[in-house]
């Protein structure tokens, strides 16, 4: 007997953000908001929102665990601040000056996963109040370390800088500019790393035992422990998974503004949240899937950015618009889970009662 | 410890806050040999699971396991399932957001990776075996309670364990797969696994066990061979009272032959789940509907009462024509129901006892019309006692009480808005002995002394027989009879469900 198994919920959700995130592309370019007809937009969007797309991940593993994770924004700026400070100062004018940067950066973001994850899973603390704590924390030690911002620039670090500049160019997705020369699709590095993020996350979160986990303790708690899941040392692991993605982010970030700044990635962990909401995560956890949070970032980036291009070029109008998809998003899923269910209620009583014959 | 004994415990206490849940308790499983579990609701049988397999940890006591040198600690369910302890606990405890084949094999497999191909062929395999009707890749949440049941059931079944613990698995499970769980039981046994069964259906326990261990209050009373414990004493062990008592308890009252008054009457009343039918109740009475699970006796009561989308029909309550289109409809016009199932429509784990009884009554009563404290504690401690629900306090989160006493504080709380007709749909599932008859007997106490009409469900066609006066026999959704009087007798009714003439 072959058929069809139906889409689970995550499934459903993803396939939801994706489909929108498509009609909206497609609006935009059909309508035509300028800049859309070029595929560089695409990668622009990539570009800009590479670390974005990467907190969402993190974002996205601790809620499906049933968790939280707030300080997300504060470890990037804590990271920045402390790499831009490293590169301007450090006598390593070479490659191992950057391979340096990112472990100072990869172990300020595991710092504060370790810590953050111990408090939640073993001494049980709730992770909203702890990862508040981390946030302020991050964003004080970013002001602490200093005030005025801190930009790396060829002087002061040379390699770094022609490093970040790299940009991997696809010549088929270009463009013919006005004098006819073809100007081919730039992609960051930064964005190169954002994708390769979302897919070893997609692929730990579906074929590892811990991502397996992590679902289980999201969708309940005192079945996992009773189905033999170490359900602290999971919950543990995906906090510093997601303080260690953080850390990279940080990075990303780094690469694509090289300055330190006590304002860096203000409130981005809200639009990680939202885009881990838009993307299909449900905050009570056990659902969701990073594809779709993926997706759910691009979603948030596109809808800015056709703001931004519409001489609508307020921050409250993205503002408003964040909000109203964020409402509209929340609205559709609850409306076609809860379709769903009783259909599914339905379908299964009968079924049962034919077998039961 | 004996050289057949896979598992020693000796002396094993557990306090919980206000509860002695667990006093000096021995036990003692052997090797192939299916051992009962008995005891009242809130004797302690789930406790002594939970303390054995990590839940909870010990408070004294000593634990001794085959295989493992010296005594064993045992601080989470890992920990057991590695010492080769499979556990199905009274309450489900798989993850409904998984797939079938996941919760099957999630945490208890080697390696680091999932490999999902493996998973679902096995899976399937034994689905197939066992003939339970879900796919691997189904998510769990779409199986219904009984599926979800045998899961659980399956998933331990198939880990290669040495002690197999069963906690009232069979209350969401049908005659014929109770059937099949009893054969797989037997099989295990023969391959010399130890099995401790837990339930509150004596004939079960008659049918498979070879010894019995009996708790009261958190007290061993005692270990016996099931040939030296007939029924009744098993049960006068299980309260603690003499074989006298009991016969006393077994006249539960008369049933009254129903008066003329018709209060709650439906003419082809349909909702999405059930199909039209006729159906009208009198003042007094206790009828019942039964029929197989799934038969649609549980969805005609809730079309009765509203809580699925009702799509057609004429009600009238007392005579006047009565809309009744939702549960709140349903109250207002007097009516009370008490759901089959508990978990999703009943209970409050975190509110106290008190306010899980006094609920209903509120919604009833409007929430701008407020009982006084004074009331309130009057209400919840007459039906602590009627229904003798075991409680530290009145004040107890009802999350932490035993699972058969969770019931009797959802029953307390449709009895005590007194309606002027009350749904029962299994009020007596996962209930000890004792408990049913006292309940039966309220159930008739009801209906005579204060002319309650009262529509009993329960899986239990004898609990049916002797305190319902009118029985409506479904299947397959229709009703295929009517039977009064002296067609009240079990083979009467088992014709009538399976078919033949009425
Ligand atoms: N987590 C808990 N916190 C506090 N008290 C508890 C907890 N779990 C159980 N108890 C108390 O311990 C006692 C024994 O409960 P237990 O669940 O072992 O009973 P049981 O024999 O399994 O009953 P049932 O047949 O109703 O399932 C009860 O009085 C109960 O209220
Ligand atoms: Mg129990």
């Amino acid at each position: 007997m072959k058929r069809r198994e139906p889409l689970t919920n995550t499934q459903l959700l993803t396939t939801i953000a994706i489909c929108i995130f498509v009609a909206m592309y497609a609006i935009a370019v059909i309508a035509p908001v300028q800049g859309f007809e070029k595929f560089q937009m695409f990668f622009d969007l990539l570009n800009d929102n590479a670390y974005l797309i990467i907190i969402s991940c993190a974002l996205s593993i601790v809620m499906i665990g049933g968790g939280i994770n707030i300080s997300v924004g504060g470890v990037i700026s804590l990271t920045v601040m402390a790499c831009s400070l490293f590169l301007n100062g450090t006598s390593l004018q070479n490659g191992f000056g950057i391979v340096a940067a990112l472990f100072l950066a990869l172990g300020i973001g595991l710092a504060f996963g370790v810590g953050q994850g111990f408090l939640i899973s073993y001494l049980e603390i709730q992770p909203f109040i702890v990862t508040l704590a981390g946030m302020f924390l991050s964003r004080g030690l970013t002001t602490m370390l200093s005030v005025e911002p801190v930009k790396v620039s060829a002087q002061t670090h040379a390699v770094f800088y022609a490093f970040r500049g790299n940009k991997i160019e696809i010549p088929f997705l270009g463009y013919i500019a006005q004098n006819g020369n073809m100007i081919p699709a730039k992609l960051e590095i930064g964005a190169v790393v954002a994708l390769a993020v979302v897919i070893l996350s997609f692929l730990l979160l579906r074929y590892v035992k811990l991502g397996r986990n992590i679902y289980a303790i999201g969708g309940n708690q005192q079945s996992a422990l009773m189905l033999g899941i170490n359900v602290k040392r999971t919950r543990f692991l995906s906090y510093v998974i997601s303080g260690l993605l953080s850390g990279l982010a940080g990075f990303v970030f780094l690469m694509h503004k090289p300055t330190g700044n006590a304002s860096v990635a203000m409130r981005s962990e809200m639009d990680a949240i939202a885009a881990s909401i838009i993307g299909g995560t449900l905050l009570t956890g056990g659902v969701g899937n990073v594809v779709g949070s993926f997706f759910g970032a691009m979603i948030l980036a596109t809808i800015q950015k056709i703001i931004g291009m519409s001489k609508l070029n307020d921050s409250w109008w993205q503002d408003m618009a964040s909000g109203a998809l964020l409402g509209f998003f929340i609205l559709l899923q609850s409306v076609v889970l809860s379709e769903r269910d009783k259909r599914r209620a339905k379908r299964n009583d009968s079924k049962l009662a034919v077998q039961r014959e | 410890m004996q050289n057949d004994a896979v598992l020693t415990m000796r002396g094993i206490d557990k306090q919980f806050p206000g509860t002695k849940a667990l006093n000096k308790v021995d036990f003692t499983l052997r090797k192939g040999e299916i051992h009962a579990l008995m005891g009242e609701n809130g004797a302690g049988k789930s406790t002594l699971i939970k303390v054995l397999t990590g839940v909870h940890e010990k408070d004294g006591g000593s634990i001794w396991v085959e295989g493992v040198e010296g005594e064993a600690h045992i601080h989470s369910p890992q920990e057991a399932q590695n010492l080769g302890i499979a556990t199905v606990y009274q309450e489900i405890t798989l993850c409904p957001n998984l797939t079938v084949a996941e919760n099957m094999f999630i945490g208890r497999t080697e390696g680091q990776m999932v490999h999902w191909k493996d998973f679902e062929k096995r899976t399937t395999e034994i689905l197939n075996n066992l003939g339970i009707p879900a796919r691997a890749k189904q998510e769990l949440s779409s199986c219904s309670l009984a599926v979800q049941q045998m899961v659980a059931i399956a998933r331990a079944v198939d880990m290669n364990c040495k002690v197999l613990i069963l906690d009232e698995p069979t209350s969401s499970l049908d005659d014929k797969e109770v059937e099949m769980l009893f054969s797989l039981m037997r099989d295990l046994k023969s391959r010399g696994v130890g099995i401790i069964f837990v339930t509150h259906f004596l004939e079960q326990v008659y049918e498979v066990s070879d010894r019995i261990t009996v708790l009261r209050n958190g007290e061993l009373v005692g270990e016996y061979a099931i040939e030296d414990l007939p029924q009744v004493e098993l049960v006068a062990k299980m309260m603690g009272k003499d074989l006298n008592d009991l016969a006393d308890l077994e006249q539960i009252g008369e049933k009254r032959s129903a008066a003329t008054e018709v209060v709650y009457e439906a003419e082809q009343i349909s909702s999405s789940e059930s199909k039209p039918f006729d159906f009208k109740i009198h003042k007094g009475e206790v009828n019942g509907f039964t029929g197989l699970l799934g038969s649609g006796r549980s969805e005609s009561v809730r079309a009765i009462f509203g809580a699925d989308r009702v799509t057609g029909g004429k009600v009238k309550m007392k005579g006047k024509d009565t809309k009744i289109s939702k549960p709140h409809d349903a109250m207002k016009a007097g009516i009370g129901y008490l759901p089959e199932d508990r978990k999703r429509d009943g209970i409050i784990a975190d509110l106290s006892v008190r306010e899980n009884i006094i609920l209903a009554l509120q919604v009833m009563k409007g929430f701008f019309h407020p009982m006084t404290k004074a009331q309130m504690e009057a209400f919840a401690d007459e039906y602590i006692k009627t229904l003798n629900i075991k409680t530290a306090s009145q004040d107890t989160p009802v999350g932490s009480l035993s699972g058969g006493n969770q019931q009797k504080v959802i029953l307390a709380r449709w009895l005590l808005t007194h309606p002027d007709y009350l749904i029962l749909d299994e009020p007596t599932r996962g209930i000890d002995v004792g408990t049913k008859l006292e309940i039966q007997k309220l159930v008739l106490k009801l209906a005579t002394e204060e002319n309650m009409s009262i529509t009993f469900i329960s899986s239990e066609i004898e609990e049916m027989l002797r305190t319902c006066s009118r029985l409506i026999v479904m299947r397959d959704r229709n009703i295929v009879g009517e039977l009064t009087g002296d067609q009240l007798t079990q083979a009467q009714v088992m014709k009538t469900i399976a078919g033949g003439e009425q």
